[in-house]
């Protein structure tokens, strides 16, 4: 049983690089240590000090992710919704008749199985409302839109996984979900683009309060924050959904898991 | 940050990664690979950053674990090695 | 042995990487390459969020009495520091002048910077005093942010994007695996590279 030629020069390519990196490690600071360079840096301690005086947002990750780095947050939620596109470009197509397939179709319809359909029928309310409070208690408690969007697109996958991929679709079809994620980005960017044509700077959202009322600039990136937060759980609940949906299908959107 | 838990986690780490590599049964698996995700999700919840441990709870050990069974299920389930 | 155990956890991360790297280089199976893959990122951004870890620090999100209190005990603490200068200023000069009046040298000197001393520690007594305040259970809290007793929160901010990204990105390698299955029958790599044929160019 000879030993394969790639396995080797994969074990020495491991052994180098290992090796490489473990030398380093010895000029790192002590896990855990509150004064090593970048937790003692100049904008963590910005961050942590700043953020109840600038934003009035209690939990300093949402703050940073929604406000101070909105940009990367913006761009994420675009990689989202291209890689969702690429799933769809590249697996798509129409669902062919043959008879194998149909057989196997007629014979999925009659696994719904009636324990699982009366749970899931009281889980799922519970769960997408559970998802909503966690998209609008990103500010308070650990949270935001990417784990509320998650959760609800989770919710639908349950929905898929015990009534049928079919049944699922009629409810929320691959045009809903499509359209949903584009909203989702165009929230978000519209935001920015409000915040240029009120005179600031591209998501900018202290200038938020000339059209929110009854808000003072500060107030305005709280409010501003959700409104972008909720942007990026559209997208994320109807891509997590759809790439369900194309994988377990095999493109077809006709049986599945 | 509880040391002793961090040194246990940390080798249970290992041990399951290379466990879901060695496993023939890819829905086995995919499934060890679960339980990698809510390892890390335990870890990062012990080091303090409770907002990374929710997202890969929901994300890495929930919505991953079941695409990649998704897809065991439309392709093979055995692999050769 | 000391090194190994203090950097235990380094270690770890980095057997872990490797771990997720022989496993892309080396496995046959296509869907093994793309476990190996998430092990990889999931090491990557493990190792990333310990550098923000801080032994007996409190999670990156501001308690009710923090937030509140803040606003008035920043001018508060503003204008009592402000009032405390201006106090210490004047009180050095008066107590350098009586110095001079009376004899030169280090003695007299060293009393005054005492004196001055004395008076700033009084002043430092009383601000704190006008920070704190009761919580509920009328434990004395400061509500004073101390920036060593939080978390750093810049790394998780930046591996949330990234175990997103993670996620989105092992979707669409699934995608292909789906597809190459729909192609060639079979997902191990060996059986894929022999139907290509043996002149597999461009």
């Amino acid at each position: 049983m000879r030993v394969k030629p790639i396995k080797v020069f994969a074990l020495l390519a491991v052994i180098c690089v290992g090796s490489l990196l473990l030398s380093a490690m010895g000029d790192f600071p002590a896990f855990g240590d509150p004064n090593s360079p970048a937790n003692a840096g100049q904008l963590a301690t910005h961050y942590i000090t700043q953020v109840r005086v600038e934003t009035k947002v209690p939990n300093i990750v949402t703050a940073v992710l929604a406000d101070y780095r909105g940009f990367d947050t913006m761009f994420e939620t675009v990689v989202i919704l291209v890689a969702g596109l690429a799933i769809l470009a590249i697996l798509r197509r129409p669902a062919c008749e043959s008879s194998r397939r149909f057989a196997e179709i007629a014979a999925m319809k009659s696994h719904v199985d009636l324990i699982q359909v009366t749970t899931c029928r009281l889980l799922i309310p519970v769960i997408q409302l559970f998802a909503l409070y966690v998209i609008a208690h990103g500010h308070h408690s650990p949270g935001g839109g990417f784990q509320g969007g998650v959760i609800l697109g989770a919710s639908f996958i349950l929905m898929a996984l015990v009534n049928g991929l079919r049944a699922t679709l009629l409810r929320f079809s691959e045009k809903k979900a499509l359209f949903l994620s584009a909203v989702g980005v165009i929230i978000f960017a519209g935001t920015g683009l409000i915040c240029m044509l009120l005179g600031g700077n591209f998501l900018d959202y202290e200038v938020l309060h000339q059209i929110l009322p009854y808000t003072d600039p500060v107030m305005a990136r709280s409010h501003a924050m959700l409104i972008v937060e909720i942007g990026v759980a559209f997208t994320v609940m109807s891509i997590m959904f759809l790439i369900y949906a194309v994988l377990s299908s095999g493109g077809e959107m006709e049986g599945g898991l | 940050m509880i040391l002793t838990f961090d040194t246990v986690a940390l080798i249970l780490l290992v041990i399951t990664a290379i466990m879901a590599l060695k496993i023939r049964d890819l829905l086995g698996a995919s499934v060890v690979l679960g339980i990698y995700g809510f390892l890390m999700c335990l870890l990062w919840a012990d080091m303090g950053a409770v907002d990374v441990a929710f997202t890969e709870a929901a994300v890495g050990a929930g919505v991953s674990t079941v695409i990649l069974i998704a897809t065991v299920y439309q392709t093979t389930r055995h692999s050769k090695d | 042995m000391d090194a190994f155990l203090e950097n235990f956890n380094y270690i770890v991360y980095v057997v872990l990487m490797m771990i997720g790297l022989y496993a892309m280089i080396s496995k046959n199976n296509l869907i093994k390459k793309l476990v190996g893959m998430t092990i990889f990122q999931s090491a990557i951004i493990l190792f990333y969020v310990s550098i923000g870890a801080k032994e007996g620090a409190a999670i990156p999100i501001l308690d009710h009495h923090q937030m509140h209190v803040a606003a008035a005990h920043d001018d508060h603490a503003d204008t009592h520091k402000d009032k405390a200068d201006t106090h210490e200023g004047e009180h050095a000069d008066t107590k350098i002048h009586k110095a001079d009046k009376h004899a030169a040298g280090a003695h007299s000197n060293h009393t005054s910077a005492e004196h001055a001393s004395t008076h700033t520690d009084k002043h430092k007594h009383e601000a704190p005093h006008a920070g704190e305040h009761d919580d509920h259970d009328g434990h004395h809290v400061s509500s004073e942010i101390n920036p060593a007793k939080f978390s750093n929160p810049i790394p998780h901010v930046l591996m949330l994007t990234a175990i997103v990204v993670g996620v989105s990105t092992l979707g669409v390698a699934l995608s292909i695996v789906q597809r190459v299955h729909q192609g060639y029958g079979s997902i191990e790599e060996d059986d894929i590279l022999n139907q290509i044929g043996p002149n597999a160019d461009g």
